[in-house]
């Protein structure tokens, strides 16, 4: 039977991104020097598994490196290796070679043999000094002695006959121990197997049976003189005995023309014979790496992936979701045959039921959306999880000393925001580390504690999941920043920015404080891309910082980019929707509330905020707006990017659960716009995007923001949302 | 049609398994581990019971151990996936009871003629 074995692939790749999670995991910790055995065995464990699976399913230049780890970590597990720190380096770095040789398979793609290679002799190398410092070299001559065992009568035997005649067949006397059948073992199966090889010719010897009486049951009290007859290679007797060789006597004499040595029967105590048997050493499969070379030399292309293995995008589903999801269908079916029921024979004294079944219906409908938006909800961990290694290498690499906290990694967000936040949070975690934490010399100078901390923290909040990123280093350098920003002439020098519009500064694009390109940042990613992609995400950034103390910025993204609960505005004829979470408060003002400042266009004083107005009607250019002084429609307080303003429209409708719908997939990317939906009547409606909504109203020079005008040539607006539908 | 428990923490080792077991009419059933096999095998029997060594919480040869405790564990045949350098694992599954080991890698083939020849 032929079985298509890429079936396995995609579990294959997925548990075995997984183990190497586990690996890594463990190897940090190792690293802290809080190595247990537990520890050292999950490591074990996931090495191995991922070891036995990749040959099975026919990668075997990953089997034969994971071969090589695996090894040293089983020294470490049996305490014949002590972990230097550069050997859980180079098991961390194989930790990486080994995924990238995962990836290579699944995409298709060529393996860096070279770097499988160097890695492989380095595991080799480390592992061979250490043994060599820290346990007695084992005797090497061990080996070869244990190989060419003592000759035996039987060995004697073959060798005497073997060469010039023809084999007639075998002479086996098998007598299995008393417990042979406790190990599962059916002696029948054993002779089923022989006479399938050959004409068989059997003797059961009952001698050793006892009397009924001292008979146990249990036990094996028959032995066996087998005639084998035929040209039967030696390694398939081994094979037909290989489970069994401990559990009985064996004896297999081959049986030629002229000797008869078939005939010679083998005195009972002819101990000599039946404990020489040779240890049937069967190596099926069995690649042999003591010799000290290199596999991976021979076998990294065995294995050319000649298509990708089906990367299909999968995402694993906790079967409780599964099942509830199941349950809310098998609601919504009853609701539904009862509606339809009652549409048979319809009449008007029925309306209070038709109505309860319609509300009914809304609940499941609501309740079905709801379950099948946490089927894309994965926890932040997998966004989470690469940083204690990231961490862990760059605080080696810049010398400082730093501890990562993290809490709330089982926050679970949608698929989307977990694959496209990654980047942001690594740039925002490279900068706590590069620019952040002070080395540790600084830190003592400073009176803080030698070992910077980093915290991730994520946590829902009002429909919304928070990430904050928080150092306790420097923070950032305000009065560096403004001189940069004027420098750059991104401001006047005589503004009179407040903190908090100092530190937008650095979401500029081009924008950046340091003087050196380092290593880590510098790699042509700014804050503004950061920024961008949070925004993409439909989410917003805020910063917050002391010089001295530390920083942290605040990340604020929807839950999911699928669904949003949006508030219905209008203005004119125009339907919008204004995502909730963007909303402060919705008011309407008298005249004296609002301000004309010189440069800054009309503002309302709000608890003694002035708060830019932008007219919506204005920069979308509705020309049928019903409300034009600002005292007859209404002001909806609106935050993005930790700025407020006030949009001014004609009327609020109602608030709603839209599908978000790709502007940009279905026609271009609009300013201002984050998607469209479709509404209950069918007719369709703009997503609105407070940021844009703010470039836009920069860029028209009207309205005007809470910062003074900030060059903005370049920036090409906020990017649409290929991906929210 | 015989039965067998099949063992392995390994999804996707496991699955492998049980595919081409069930694809030549076996009835299977799948445990990650020895805590569970252990379990299933308390509730009823098989005609084999095919497991890994390497696992969380219970590894094969415990479970090995385990099940011949068992009364109706005590001859059923019982096959470890062992890899080709754990030697003296076999020895030790051996003396746990384990009735013999099919080498990883392995391929369905060999599963299956492997298996034919236990359950005859």
């Amino acid at each position: 039977m032929a079985i298509d074995m890429e079936q396995f692939y995609q579990v294959f790749f997925e548990e075995s991104f997984e183990g190497l999670e586990v690996m890594e995991s463990g190897l940090l910790s190792m690293d802290q020097g809080e190595v247990d055995s537990e520890e050292i065995n999950a490591i074990f464990r996931a090495a191995h598994s991922i070891k036995g699976a990749s040959g099975t399913f026919g990668f075997n230049h990953i089997h034969d490196f994971t071969h090589v780890v695996e090894t040293m970590l089983d020294e470490i597990r049996n305490g014949k290796f002590v972990p230097t720190q550069e050997a859980v380096s180079a098991l961390l770095g194989s930790v990486d070679v080994i995924r990238d040789m995962l990836q290579s398979a699944q995409d298709g793609a060529a393996v860096d043999e070279v770097l499988v290679r160097e890695k492989c002799s380095e595991l080799q190398r480390i592992l061979d000094g250490g043994r060599a410092e820290q346990v007695e070299p084992e005797p090497e001559q061990a080996l070869p002695v244990e190989e060419q065992a003592e000759p035996t009568i039987e060995s004697e035997l073959n060798q005497r006959w073997m060469p010039e005649q023809k084999l007639l067949g075998w002479h086996i006397i098998f007598r299995p121990l008393p417990h042979l059948t406790r190990t599962g073992n059916d002696p029948l199966r054993i002779l089923r197997e022989l006479s399938g090889l050959g004409e068989l010719q059997v003797h059961a010897d009952v001698a050793a049976v006892p009397p009924l009486s001292r008979l146990e049951a249990e036990s094996c009290y028959l032995s066996w003189d087998l005639h084998l007859q035929g040209e039967v290679p030696r390694e398939e007797l081994d094979e037909v005995f290989d489970w069994v060789e401990d559990d009985c006597d064996l004896i297999i004499i081959p049986v030629f023309p002229e000797a008869k040595s078939g005939d010679r029967k083998p005195r009972q105590d002819d101990e000599r014979v039946q404990q020489s048997v040779p240890p049937l050493e069967r190596r099926k499969g069995e690649r042999r790496h003591e010799d000290g070379h290199n596999p991976i030399e021979h076998s990294a292309g065995d294995r050319r992936v000649s298509k990708p293995a089906a990367a299909s995008n999968s995402i694993r589903v906790d079967i409780g979701k599964v099942d509830s999801l199941i349950n809310m269908v098998g609601e919504l079916v009853i609701t539904q045959s009862m509606l339809s029921m009652m549409g048979h024979d319809f009449t008007m004294d029925r309306l209070e039921h038709l109505k309860d079944g319609l509300d009914q219906l809304e609940r499941h409908t609501r309740d079905l959306q709801e379950s099948v938006m946490l089927i894309r909800m994965v926890p932040i961990s997998f966004a989470f999880n690469r940083f204690p290694r990231m961490v862990h290498d760059l605080s080696v690499k810049l010398g400082k000393k730093i501890e990562l906290k993290m809490s709330g990694e089982a926050t679970e967000v949608d698929k989307t925001v977990i694959e496209k936040i990654g980047d942001p949070l690594v740039h925002l975690v490279r900068n706590s580390l590069d620019h952040g934490i002070e080395s540790p010399a600084e830190r003592l100078d400073m009176g803080k504690p030698e070992v910077g901390v980093i915290e991730l923290n994520a946590y829902h909040k009002g429909g919304s999941i928070i990430i904050e990123i928080k150092d306790d280093g420097s923070g950032l350098p305000k009065d560096k920043i403004l001189n940069k920003a004027i420098e750059h002439g991104l401001v006047d020098e005589d503004n009179d920015l407040t903190e908090r519009e100092i530190f937008e500064l650095i979401f500029q694009p081009g924008f950046s404080t340091t003087n050196t390109v380092s290593d880590l940042s510098g790699r042509g990613v700014g804050m503004d891309v950061v920024r961008r992609n949070i925004n993409e995400l439909g989410g917003y950034i805020e910063i917050s910082s002391e010089e001295g103390l530390g920083s942290s910025f605040t990340i604020r993204l929807p839950l999911t980019l699928a669904i949003l609960d949006g508030q219905i505005i209008r203005t004119g004829s125009d339907i919008y929707i204004m995502p909730l979470v963007s909303i402060v408060e919705s008011l309407q003002i008298r005249t004296e509330m609002i301000n004309v400042v010189a440069g800054r266009g009309e503002t309302v004083k709000l608890r003694d905020e002035y708060i830019p107005i932008i007219r919506l009607h204005e920069i979308f250019g509705v020309e049928d707006a019903k409300a034009t002084e600002l005292s007859d429609g209404l002001l909806v307080i609106v935050e993005g990017d930790g700025k407020r303003c006030g949009l001014f429209v004609d009327d609020l409708i109602g608030q709603q659960q839209v599908v978000v719908k790709s502007l940009e997939s279905n026609y271009q990317q609009v300013e201002g716009i984050s998607g469209a939906t479709i509404l209950g009547d069918g007719s369709v409606a703009l997503i609105l995007d407070v940021p844009g909504i703010f470039r836009l109203a920069r860029g028209e020079g009207k309205g005007g923001m809470v910062e003074k005008p900030v060059i903005d040539s370049t920036e090409s607006g906020i990017a649409g949302d290929g991906e929210r539908v | 049609m015989a039965s067998i428990l099949t063992v392995d923490d390994s999804t996707s080792m496991r699955q492998m398994v049980s595919f081409t077991l069930k694809g030549s009419g076996y009835d299977v059933v799948e445990a990650v581990d020895g805590v569970e096999a252990l379990e299933v095998a308390k509730t009823r029997p098989f005609d084999l019971v095919v497991t890994d060594v390497n696992m969380p919480n219970m590894d094969g040869i415990t479970l090995i151990k385990e099940l011949r405790n068992l009364p109706e564990f005590k001859f059923t045949p019982i096959l470890m996936l062992t890899t080709e350098s754990a030697a003296e694992k076999k020895q030790e599954g051996k003396a746990a009871g384990a009735t013999g080991w099919i080498v990883k890698p392995f391929d369905p083939e060999q599963l299956l003629s492997t298996i034919k020849k236990v359950l005859g």
